[in-house]
């Protein structure tokens, strides 16, 4: 099985965070909205109507373009790609063939440097909707254009990656790099990031490519590393029992859990390029370029690879805190303004990343402050925040109303653990036949009872008076 | 007194009705008779538009008497059936789009409307304006009011036929090879094709995107250079738009062609097929011109043979794309009762395109096929690019050129229907013009065996105020002005 090489190229759409439409003026539809209610003359394809170009799809773009490392060439155009489809209104959608808004860039994914060729624009289409449960079994279909002229950049990486978890990875770091930059918001729930591997193997330790895979309809990163490991797993079968690979298109079927031939590249379509007449070739300003260019935040990896080296994370802390641009700024102003580096990444990972709610950056250098210098226990900091986060008091108002302190004397909490002891015979039998977790079960008891205890000293206590 | 009103130019009219001796609605009301009267046998109009011409007329009106009026006010329009006007069946002379209405009006025309002008109905043209006949409308022949069994030229046949027989005092039209300056040449009036740019193209029916413009039809120099004046300039919503100021065509183009240079190409003077009669009248517009006080001048146009060949690539390659969208599943003729949509699509496109519209998808398609793409599309866009520069050299040695407008006068109906080639030769003098983008005109320059010949003046890009001021030159000179035709019976004519 080792002989095997796993050759993995990543097709990318990623829907730019914009207001309108590509070549329209009509506002970007949300999923789930009714059919047909952001359409104009223009994304409807009718006669006469002609596209003018979204200013902010490009800025997206190219943001994203140089966030990759892409050169821009001085030039740049859109052409014509001709088929004809119901969902497509116009019989050819406008895409970028031979003269792309960037190209050769550069993304590093856990110290992997995976090329990318290309970052073009080019609109959506519509989508069908069949009566019937599939396809080939329709009566009717109906055709909803609420996403036809949506822009879209597609990123195409070169044939780097060598496992489905490099290219969940990639496709997982590409989305923070988006985020980071405010291109998109990259959600693949909601179609925003669409990932397409071009799936190959070969002998370990040759050059030559094998043939490739496309594999389509993956929703998730899961379903992305799924729907790979699926594909290497049949391609290796074929080429091991005598066949051959075909070059087509697979869609990921998520719920049979298998990949199924939905085109083959032998009858491709030929889709006669050729450029886009009603729109002139751009020339885009450089200083404009280079203004996008210097107002780029730093990215992800660069942030993330600082925070390990300059604040002593573990690389885990890092990825979490700097994939949300939110709480990695959250994390660097609360430490700017004192809060201890450590604890605060780690509060940052375990109370505000699951929950999403941030608080004041002062606020929380305030709150890290208290709980590093033990005045206050764990269990009340998160109240306090909590509380801080809902009501914009600060923590040491809230401290001082609630009568927070963290007591380490064991006279003071010798009464509260006897009582515990007391009332939970069973845990107490439990921990005395041997069971040591019963032993958690009696702290819980008692954290309860007296929030203020430090844990440390209450553990101890416990220990002593069970003994 | 109707048929008076209805040989008017702009300036006529307009007079007229501010002094308050007509109203917009007497204006209409001439028009309307005379078309019911002519186009039985004429056939320019498609369809008419009395709910249109009824509230423009009356605001119009309104306005004159307000003192609050455009430049156009009150002012009969015939409007070409591929530029779409909110509400009206717009129909690009094709059955395929039979019983479409447009939910938007484009914005040459609202430009128009907003100066006033009064939509009289919309003019039959080539369908998808493919042809040099208006043979190709897919609902019937136009025919020419000065010879009834002859071709108005094409495609803009029915505009340029409206205005040729009083039933419109200006016609729009679109010229993509010749499609303006050649139906205002075969019948009498005045064409102008702007350059490309100049006009926005939004809301016009595409045939060939990157040589299509819209442009005016009159009965004089003066009433073409305000019409286009009036919807040319920038529109956001057509990114070929130029931003230059649109008040520029007019500039000093009363002037005189005292001291200009007028190049005349030797490719154009002796093009194959040009008729005896047509050379004459040319020759004899050169000769007035030069009394005038313009300097004749011989230049050359050296890759005028190429360039049938390379339009013949590049429109059809472009319409093979354009359109594609006509697939019966959102407007138009749709042939739903078929096994799957690749058969609803052939049958909905065999059935709704003719002849000639199938041969050039077809063409085109073929073209931009993958493996024959760098030899005819690529080879014909750098075809174009020698030709832009062939007239970038004339217009080193010349402020504007001057040939014929199309080798022949009107031909007969049906005598060129059987053999396409011929009929692609009708646009050999006016196709450079619009694969170099540049603007030109026809004026009524004399007959031929009884028939009307144009004069052709190609201009620089950006140079209409050159051409408007040759052609008006010519016109104030020649005093050929543009008739208006009584169609009858078809005149007898000498034997040469």
């Amino acid at each position: 099985m080792a002989d095997w090489e796993t050759v993995i190229g990543m097709e990318v759409h990623v829907q730019p965070k914009t207001r309108s439409k590509m070549f329209c003026g009509c506002s970007v539809a949300d999923v789930n909205e009714p059919p047909n209610t952001h359409v104009c003359e223009i994304c409807l394809g009718l006669p006469g109507t002609l596209p003018a170009i979204n200013r902010a799809a490009v800025e997206a773009c190219i943001k994203t373009a140089l966030a990759l490392r892409c050169e821009i060439p001085r030039h740049t155009k859109f052409d014509r790609k001709n088929y004809m489809y119901p969902d497509l209104p116009k019989g050819y959608q406008i895409s970028q063939y031979d003269l792309p808004m960037s190209v050769n860039g550069l993304l590093e994914v856990d110290g992997r440097k995976v090329r990318i060729r290309r970052v073009h624009l080019e609109e959506d289409t519509g989508k069908l909707v069949h009566a019937g449960d599939k396809l080939h079994k329709a009566w009717e279909s109906y055709v909803d254009l609420n996403r036809a002229g949506v822009p879209l950049m597609e990123i195409v990486s070169e044939p780097d990656l060598r496992s489905a978890d490099e290219a969940r990875d990639y496709a997982i770091e590409l989305r923070t790099v988006l985020r980071a930059i405010g291109a998109s918001e990259a959600d693949m729930e909601k179609g925003q990031l669409r990932a397409e591997p071009n799936v190959s193997i070969r002998r370990a330790g040759t050059d030559a490519l094998g043939v490739k895979t496309e594999l389509k309809n993956i929703n998730s990163f899961r379903a992305l590393h799924r729907a790979i490991l699926y594909e290497v797993d049949r391609q290796q079968k074929l080429l091991e029992t005598g066949g051959t690979v075909v070059q087509e298109t697979r869609g990921w079927s998520e719920d049979e859990e298998r990949t199924f031939s939905q085109r083959s590249k032998e009858f491709a379509e030929d889709y006669r390029y050729f450029p886009e007449p009603d729109l002139p070739p751009l020339e885009l300003d450089r200083a404009w370029i280079e203004g996008l260019r210097a107002a780029l935040p730093e990215l992800p990896a660069i942030r993330r690879a600082r925070l390990v080296s300059q604040h002593g994370l573990t690389a885990g802390q890092a990825a979490i805190i700097s994939a949300d641009r939110d709480l990695a700024d959250l994390y660097e102003t609360a430490v700017m303004q004192g809060a201890p580096p450590l604890p605060t990444a780690n509060w940052i990972v375990n109370e505000v990343a699951p929950t999403g709610k941030l608080l004041d950056p002062a606020y929380l250098a305030e709150l890290m402050t208290m709980l590093q210098a033990k005045d206050i226990t764990r269990d009340q900091a998160r109240e306090a925040y909590f509380e801080s986060v809902e009501t914009g008091r600060t923590p040491a108002e809230i401290v001082a109303e609630h009568g927070y302190r963290q007591v380490s004397d064991e006279s003071e909490l010798r009464v509260i653990a006897e009582a515990v002891i007391d009332a939970n015979p069973k845990a107490v039998a439990d921990y005395r036949n041997g069971k040591t977790q019963a032993l958690n079960a009696l702290l819980n008891e008692l954290r309860k009872k007296a929030p203020q205890a430090n844990p440390k000293v209450a553990r101890e206590l416990l220990l002593k008076l069970l003994s | 007194m109707t048929d008076d009103l209805t040989s008017l130019t702009i300036q006529d009219a307009t007079r007229l009705l501010r002094l308050g001796s007509i109203s917009s609605a007497d204006l209409v009301t001439a028009h309307v008779e005379r078309i019911e009267r002519v186009d039985p046998r004429v056939k320019a109009y498609l369809r008419l538009t009395q709910d249109l011409w009824e509230t423009q007329a009356d605001e119009a009106d309104r306005k004159i008497r307000r003192g609050d009026a455009g430049p156009l006010a009150g002012i009969p329009i015939a409007i070409k059936d591929v530029l779409c006007v909110r509400g009206v069946e717009t129909t690009a002379g094709s059955q395929i789009l039979r019983g479409f209405r447009p939910p938007y009006t484009g914005t040459a025309v609202s430009r128009l409307f907003e100066a006033g002008a009064v939509m009289l109905g919309v003019t039959n043209c080539d369908e998808f304006a493919m042809g040099s006949s208006t043979e190709n409308s897919g609902y019937f022949p136009t025919h020419n009011p000065w010879d009834l069994e002859r071709v108005p030229g094409g495609s803009s046949g029915g505009s340029a036929a409206a205005v040729a027989s009083g039933e419109a005092i200006i016609a729009l039209g679109t010229d993509t090879g010749g499609s303006i300056r050649q139906p205002a040449a075969l019948c009498g009036v005045v064409g102008m094709k702007p350059t490309y740019g100049r006009v926005s193209r939004y809301g016009l029916i595409a045939f060939a995107s990157s040589l299509d413009q819209i442009g005016p039809f009159a009965r004089s120099v003066d009433d073409a250079a305000l019409t286009l004046s009036l919807m040319a300039g920038y529109d956001p919503l057509d990114s070929t738009s130029s931003d230059r100021a649109a008040m520029e065509v007019l500039n000093n183009y009363g002037a005189g062609v005292k001291g200009m240079r007028l190049g005349v190409p030797r490719e154009y003077y002796d093009v194959a097929g040009i008729e005896p009669g047509v050379k004459a009248a040319i020759d004899a517009a050169l000769f007035i011109l030069q009394k005038q006080g313009a300097e004749i001048v011989d230049v050359s146009l050296p890759h005028t043979d190429y360039g049938l060949a390379a339009y013949y690539i590049i429109a059809p390659a472009e319409c093979s794309s354009n359109l594609a969208r006509f697939d019966g599943v959102r407007y138009g003729l749709s042939e739903v009762d078929a096994p799957n949509i690749t058969a609803e699509y052939s049958r909905t496109r065999r059935k709704g395109f003719g002849t000639e519209v199938r041969r050039r998808v077809m063409l085109g398609t073929y073209a931009l096929s993958s493996g024959y793409y760098d030899a005819y599309y690529l080879k014909a866009q750098k075809v174009r690019t020698l030709i832009k520069r062939d007239f970038d050299a004339a217009f080193e040695k010349c402020d504007a050129v001057v040939s014929a407008t199309s080798p022949t006068v009107a031909f007969p109906i049906g005598s060129k229907t059987q053999d396409p080639l011929s009929m692609y030769l009708c646009d050999v003098l006016t196709l450079g013009g619009n694969l170099a983008g540049l603007p030109g005109i026809s004026v009524p320059c004399g007959t031929s065996d009884g028939l009307p010949v144009g004069l052709q003046v190609l201009g620089p890009q950006w140079g209409e105020n050159v051409v408007f001021r040759v052609a008006r030159a010519y016109e104030e000179a020649s005093e050929m002005k543009a008739g208006v035709a009584t169609p009858g019976p078809s005149p007898r004519r000498g034997e040469g």
